[in-house]
């Protein structure tokens, strides 16, 4: 079987599909919510990299190593905001998020 | 094209850049983790690039190879976006100082931002308009959690950055399949590859191009957030929030969709129409059982973002001057009504619930009636500036033929009005709370500024509606 661009097209969808729903109907933990963001990234990734090698064209990867630097400093940014959260709290499940309702 | 002449038209990003880095190094180095003039170098920094937008350069330029766009319309909606952040650092001095939180960080964090916003503004390509959303998310993120011994805050900041994270990755899975359907990423070329009939691909990568958009904008249904984060955060962060950031958020999406998809219109406009209408009901009814005033105002700015993207639902000229003409008053509005609510001090305390601005109008006379000038003016009642907001999107609605979208606009504004009303009674007709100590002078001048701009908008309306309607011509003349 050849592997073709829709092939990588699927792989992505199904992980950034995995990264949505780990991020909605995530009910335990704020780190899984943080993984959550990079496998969406990584799918993005993936699907830049494929339509930039699909088209001859270097502008998508150029875009995914773009991506790759900012999702290094958002992860960084998420945890230090994760950390001042902990302090505060004790707690880091998705269900103790609640101090603010209405 | 020369240096000097790409470096003539991004002068203000540059001021910001080159500001913000030299304030990080001054307050790093300085005496102490303090900010003794920090933050008044950072507004004199705004008001420098402010003031250098007015530089004479000629009409439209493309710089940075294309990535960066110098148009009449960057220039009116960076004068917001720079105007708003500035208002908010100068409405930050006291209450940052009274809470404990006056730290270096905050107003270089609030340049960073603001920096990100004007480049979001200027994008003229999907990865422009990625770098400059992160620039400005992530500094917001950091913001919005400012309070950092604060379990409010940093909840706040947390919320906003897990869904924050989430839209830009929506975004961005959109970015990827526009890319790799028509071949390129900058607005211009997008325009020429999308005359055709477009693909599936290209269907889906608008939809999740406007998702992650609308998340920035706050609109409905991606709008959990707004409440949540309004509240948490302190109130200067707030009023950043709902000043700058959403002026960038929206210049943005009116550029992407009147630039890069002109060929795609009809499918854009049903999805705009689609998040405005129900962002004025949500922004309706959500607020009418609030107690805290900032939740309260956090609904109001989901409505008033469907307003305003009724303006960009029309899709013509006068409907994209609309929008601008929107802003540009929900940015004073906002503005007022948070100068007002920084001023709702008792003791050492900062209050927010709406129960304390009882009776008001009897311990202060002028705050209480800016506080009724605001509301008046935020429900759309003549002669007030928010009027003049109203008359011209629905103007433009009904223009382009969607009398129904103007219709349920008009039902929204009229149950909201129940809401700002109910403010207005408690002012002036409850028994007098405790009363608020006095403000310091600049959130006086602030609140004064903007209720003189509010309640005589109509003598001055002609100067603003030109210069929106040459910034739409310049955007959709392209």
């Amino acid at each position: 079987m050849e592997i073709g661009l829709t092939h990588y097209l699927i792989v992505a969808a199904i992980l950034f599909t995995t990264g949505v729903a780990g991020i909605i109907i995530n009910h335990k933990n704020i780190i899984v919510i943080l993984m959550s963001v990079e496998i969406i990234l990584l799918a993005v990734n993936i699907n830049m990299v494929a339509f930039s090698v699909y088209l001859g064209d270097l502008t998508g990867q150029v875009f995914s190593l773009l991506i790759l630097t900012v999702a290094a400093a958002e992860a960084a940014i998420g945890l230090a905001i994760l950390v001042a959260y902990f302090r505060n709290r004790g707690s880091i499940d998705v269900d103790d998020i609640n101090t603010m309702k209405g | 094209m020369s240096l000097s002449f790409q470096f003539a038209h991004s002068l203000p990003e540059i001021i910001i850049a080159l500001g913000a880095l030299f304030l990080l190094m001054l307050g790093a180095f300085g005496a102490g983790k303090r900010d003794w003039i920090i933050t008044e170098l950072a507004i004199m920094i705004l008001g420098i690039a402010l003031m250098s937008m007015f530089y004479p350069v000629d009409g439209k330029a493309l710089v940075w190879n294309g990535a960066f766009v110098d148009d009449a319309f960057a220039r009116f909606m960076k004068m917001l976006a720079l105007g708003g952040a500035l208002v908010s650092l100068v409405l930050s001095r006291e209450f940052m100082a009274r809470e404990e939180i006056d730290f270096f960080e905050f107003p270089v964090l609030i340049l960073l931002a603001t920096l990100g916003m004007s480049m979001l503004i200027s994008a003229n390509g999907l990865i422009a308009l990625y770098v400059g959303l992160e620039l400005m998310s992530l500094a917001l993120y950091v913001i919005a959690a400012f309070h950092r011994d604060n379990l409010r805050a940093s909840e706040a900041g947390l919320k906003y950055f897990a869904l924050g994270a989430l839209s830009s990755g929506m975004l961005l899975y959109g970015s990827s399949l526009i890319y790799g359907f028509t071949g390129t990423v900058s607005f211009p070329e997008l325009a020429v590859a999308l005359r055709e009939t477009p693909s599936l691909g290209t269907i889906f990568g608008l939809v999740f191009i406007l998702a992650g958009l609308a998340f920035k904008m706050s609109m409905v249904p991606f709008h959990m957030w707004t409440p949540d984060v309004y509240e948490g955060a302190p109130t200067p962060v707030t009023a950043f929030f709902a000043s700058a950031a959403k002026m960038a958020a929206v210049a943005i999406t009116v550029r992407i969709v009147i630039t890069a998809f002109p060929g795609i219109k009809p499918q854009w406009q049903q999805i705009v129409m689609f998040i405005s209408i129900l962002s004025m009901i949500v922004g309706a009814l959500g607020a009418l059982w609030q107690t805290n005033i900032k939740r309260l105002m956090a609904y109001s700015s989901i409505g008033h973002m469907g307003f305003a993207m009724v303006g960009l639902a029309a899709g013509s000229e006068n409907g994209v001057a609309g929008v601008l003409i929107y802003l540009a008053i929900y940015l004073v509005m906002t503005l007022g009504t948070f100068a007002a609510i920084l001023s709702m001090r008792v003791g050492n305390h900062y209050v927010e619930n709406i129960g304390d601005l009882a009776g008001l109008s009897r311990n202060n006379g002028l705050m209480a009636f800016t506080v009724a000038m605001m509301m008046f003016s935020l429900s759309g009642i003549p002669p007030l500036a928010g009027f003049f907001a109203k008359y011209y999107v629905f103007a433009a609605a009904i223009n382009a033929g969607l009398y129904w979208l103007a219709v349920i606009g008009m039902l929204a504004s009229t149950i909201a009005a129940f809401y700002y009303l109910r403010v207005i009674k408690i002012v002036y007709f409850d028994p007098p709370a405790r009363p608020f100590e006095r403000a310091a002078i600049e959130v006086r001048g602030v609140m004064t500024i903007c209720l003189i701009i509010v309640v005589i908008f109509g003598a001055i309306a002609n100067p603003l509606v030109e210069a929106a309607g040459a910034a739409a011509r310049s955007l959709v003349w392209y």
